[in-house]
């Protein structure tokens, strides 16, 4: 490829510009698009709302700041709905920031309303409310405005806990297969795990009722399907970045090695209507969709140049 | 009179109502294990609405060991040692009347030398391993094996020339995984060849890396280029360097490297994740000549699309038998050939086989 | 001696972890779990190694005022000002020497080393992740060309892919009625994902899985040996 010159420069960094407000723009003045619901992410969704109460389940973090546009809107989803049904949540993580990740999430769910800030809320203008309608592709934003449910009646150590991070990816997860209790002796906190009531009766991790990785890259979901539900048996899903996504599709398959997979921020904008919320992820996705549309421009526009360049040179050889 | 014999018997009966309820309670040893593990089971019938395991403990005494409200289920005891006989007792209480009942069950774990439900997995790495074997020695004896020509393996020399032309150093990149990744060590084998061709030609090049384990093994494998092309003097240690740990902080820190140095040639081999695509454009817009090489199916496509060569897949694991030449390296990629062609007999086998309605083989595969 | 025992140790240990596999009997059975807590004590050690080349490095650009020396004196200030914050006065779990820093605390509104994460780390790293957005723009601008069938085969697939990745395929096809919903742009791009998309990857996946193999085969064979340092 040859060196890129001024013109080429030029060239990108209008693309650029344009691709920057096409994705600030929806995110100021939202259009409230919505998305279907693909089978994949039912499948999530149907895991979840099936287990019975009183069940608990994991969730790992195997995420990092940079990937948390994505994964968060998932994770707030997730422990929404898992609160809903009544689950007891168990956080750990295989990459270091995960913990964080994973408290950045409780705490934002459980704070009080009083404790929320309005840059927390999506910040939506509108002055028409109107019932919300499944069948409806537009979402008018001011229905759920305030869409994102706290929980701040659930308690740590009994609702939830975060068991922290521990390195070692595979080994890690076969350790907490033998012995979780083992595995991590105390939360991230320093609290002994004997002391925490959420613990109880979890000693394996067949004693989870499933299993849910929210992962950027590795060590994360392979690692999960490949011990905890390839060796324990245990069910196993997640959600991961929109690219890694299709690397995932072939785990779901009729053994049921994986089950179901949200891949980025769609993924999360439609769990996010299943739960019947209008959440970050569905905000964004209006950018998502303008911006594919302008990379779509930007490619015919492409093309026409190149034909046009074609055509000329044809020509000039033509005329020798 | 009358009553307190009519009371006896209610009880009498409720007793064997209730055990008669218990339907089962079963200890099996954990199969396929070093005997470090029972499985307890219980199934009882909805009269009875609670159950409490009990263990006995080394002084005699039962201890609760699982406590529930679950008419079935299945727990796992792994504090057992093999050989040893280990004592249970399951007690199942009816909260309505208050009756309970008791079932003792005891059971020895066992030791298991090999698990058969690994069977498949042992005959087809018999299968791989012994063909590679045999290939490897057919080209010991002289047999010559045809390996098609790799053009991104090719154009390492071009590179390389074009650096040195221009007196810009190269950037080699071995992926973002750690030394347990096989990616990374097939990076760094090519390094080596790499390393050895710059130091002929009197070329820089800077290798950043993401661990430290991998730091250790890049500098080791660069200097011994050095010293194999006699020029040992012209190794520099400083020019292979730690980054971050941190994944993108290490992509931003290469990007830094990249526009600063303004390398002529770039390679990407190794493991990536989503930094791919930001590594190749960064390098394009520098004008650099671009080599990738990756095993990670979904960064394949960004790399093809804005590197000039891209090796796939397997290919970054045939460079090294590629481009040393080295007749038993050669041997073993037929067996790679071979491990093909087995995995597309089975695949077109097992698709007629399951339109049929036959499901052995896939059930043979079906390994837990 | 200097390669022999390096050998001789990887085809060992190899054979063992391959054993370890399928035999769970006294010691195979755990061997593979205490190997990898061995790499992970030694990865542990191996950090300072990589922290001290990183500081020396940087030290000699500054020291030798090499080109772009400014760059390096920040990377150093950078490094030093968290692990000082983190050690004096911990994180938002652990205590630092300093205790809790809670006049920071109440100053800043967090631990120094939570502020410096959650108000520069984080931004940053989602910055250099966002890099991806425009960089696919101008790659996809630069590459999506039809210039023969296999390309034009290329465009027509991303074309579908992209929009029925986001709402307006949605809106674009959702009106058709139940009998042409085959047509509905979301499901074609499911369709593709999960059917040739899926193909593609699995042979790319068993590909690379042999490759696998057969280097980890010259690697515990001893006939792969450039990883070392050395010829074969």
């Amino acid at each position: 490829m040859s060196y890129i010159n001024t013109h080429v420069r030029w060239e990108r960094m209008t693309l650029f510009g344009i691709l920057f407000l096409a994705v600030m723009i929806p995110l100021i003045l939202p259009i409230g698009w919505r998305t279907d619901v693909s089978p994949h992410v039912q499948m999530v969704y149907d895991l979840v709302d099936k287990t019975p109460p009183g069940s608990a389940i994991l969730i790992s973090f195997d995420y990092e700041p940079s990937t948390m546009p994505e994964l968060k809107p998932m994770a707030m989803s997730l422990v929404d709905h898992a609160w809903q049904k009544g689950h007891k949540v168990i956080a750990v993580a295989l990459w270091p920031m995960g913990v964080q990740m994973a408290n950045d999430v409780f705490s934002e769910l459980t704070a009080s309303p009083s404790e929320i800030s309005s840059d927390e809320i999506p910040d939506v203008q509108t002055t028409d409310v109107k019932e919300k309608d499944e069948s409806d592709e537009m979402m008018t934003p001011a229905v759920s405005a305030n869409s994102i449910r706290r929980y701040s009646s659930k308690r740590y150590g009994i609702d939830y806990v975060n068991l922290g991070f521990k390195s070692g990816a595979m080994v890690t997860i076969k350790a907490m297969g033998r012995n979780i209790r083992e595995t991590f002796p105390t939360d991230t906190f320093g609290t002994p795990i004997d002391s925490l009531p959420i613990m109880d009766n979890i000693v394996h991790l067949r004693d989870l009722a499933y299993i849910i990785s929210l992962s950027a890259g590795d060590p994360g979901l392979k690692q999960w399907i490949m011990v905890a539900h390839d060796n324990f048996k245990v069910k196993v899903s997640g959600g991961t970045t929109a690219v890694s996504a299709p690397g995932f599709l072939p785990y779901i398959n009729n053994r049921n090695q994986l089950r179901g997979l949200m891949g980025g921020l769609k993924g999360a904008a439609e769990y996010e209507k299943l739960m019947g919320t209008f959440g970050p992820a569905s905000i964004k996705m209006d950018s998502q969709s303008i911006a594919h549309v302008i990379i779509l421009v930007f490619i015919a526009i492409g093309n026409v140049r190149s034909f046009r360049r074609r055509r000329k040179q044809r020509q000039a050889r033509d005329k020798e | 009179m009358r009553r307190v014999i009519l009371l006896t018997i209610s009880i009498f009966l409720s007793y064997f109502s209730l055990h008669s309820s218990l339907l089962e309670f079963q200890i099996r040893d954990f199969p396929w294990d070093d005997g470090k593990a029972l499985i307890l089971e219980w199934r009882l019938d909805a009269d009875s609405d609670s159950l409490r395991i009990q263990k006995l403990d080394p002084n005699g005494h039962y201890v609760t060991i699982y406590d529930t409200t679950k008419p079935s289920g299945t727990i796992m005891d792994d504090d057992v040692q093999p050989d040893e006989a280990f004592q249970y007792r399951l007690i199942v209480y009816n909260r309505a009347t208050g009756d309970s009942a008791m079932v003792d069950r005891s059971m020895v774990p066992l030791v298991q030398w090999y698990n058969t439900q690994k069977t498949p997995l042992l005959v087809m790495m018999l299968l791989l391993s012994g063909a590679t074997l045999y290939y490897i020695i057919a080209s010991k004896r002289g047999k010559e094996f045809f390996i098609r020509r790799i053009n991104a393996l090719d154009s390492m020399e071009e590179a390389i020339g074009r650096a040195t032309e221009k007196g810009k150093p190269i950037l080699f990149i071995p992926g973002i995984g750690d030394l347990d990744d096989i990616q990374t060590i097939a990076g760094l084998t090519i390094l080596s060849h790499l390393a050895t061709r710059a130091a002929q030609f009197d070329a820089d090049i800077i290798v950043p890396v993401r661990f430290s384990m991998v730091l250790t093994a890049a500098r080791e494998v660069v200097k011994e280029a050095y010293t194999r092309a006699e020029r040992a003097d012209a190794y520099r240690s400083d020019r292979i360097f730690y980054l971050t740990d941190d994944q993108f902080g290490y992509v931003a820190g290469i990007d830094g490297i990249m526009v600063r140095e303004q390398p002529a040639a770039n390679f990407f081999l190794g493991s990536f994740y989503a930094e791919s695509l930001i590594l190749a454009e960064t390098g394009f817009s520098t004008g650099a000549i671009q080599t990738a090489g990756t095993a990670m199916p979904h960064q394949i496509p960004f790399f093809v699309v804005a590197c000039d060569w891209t090796l796939i897949g397997e290919e970054l694991f045939a460079a090294s038998a590629y481009l040393s030449r080295d007749a038993q390296q050669l041997g073993s990629l037929k067996g790679h050939d071979f491990g093909k062609l087995l995995c597309i007999s089975l695949i077109v086998v097992g698709v007629i086989l399951e339109y049929a309605g036959i499901h052995w083989l896939s059930n043979i595969f079906n390994i837990g | 001696m200097k390669r022999t025992i390096p050998v001789i140790i990887t085809f060992v240990v190899g054979m063992l972890v391959i054993i370890s596999e399928f035999v769970p009997h006294k010691p195979f059975g755990s061997i593979a779990g205490t190997l990898e807590n061995w790499f992970l004590i030694i990865a542990g050690f191996a950090i300072i190694l990589g922290v001290l080349s990183l500081l020396r490095m940087s030290g000699h650009k500054i020291n030798s005022k090499a080109p772009n020396w400014q760059y390096y004196l920040a990377g150093i200030i950078s490094f030093s000002v968290m692990v000082l914050v983190g050690v004096l006065w911990g994180m938002r779990e652990s205590r630092g020497i300093f205790g809790d820093g809670e006049n920071l605390f109440n100053w800043l509104g967090a631990k120094p080393f939570d502020y410096l994460f959650n108000n520069f780390f984080i931004h940053l790293s989602a910055t250099m992740f966002s890099l991806l957005a425009f960089y696919i723009a101008s790659a996809a601008y630069r590459a999506f060309i039809i210039r023969s069938f296999e390309s034009n085969l290329l465009m027509i697939t991303a074309v579908i892919i992209m929009l029925g990745r986001t709402s307006l395929g949605n809106i674009m096809t959702g009106w058709l009625p139940q009998n042409m919903q085959f047509l509905h742009l979301p499901r074609i791009a499911d369709y593709i994902m999960i059917y040739p998309n899926s193909a593609a990857q699995r042979a790319i996946m068993i590909s690379a899985a042999l490759g696998v193999i057969g280097s980890s085969l010259r690697i515990i064979l001893g006939i792969e040996r450039s990883y070392l340092g050395g010829g074969n």
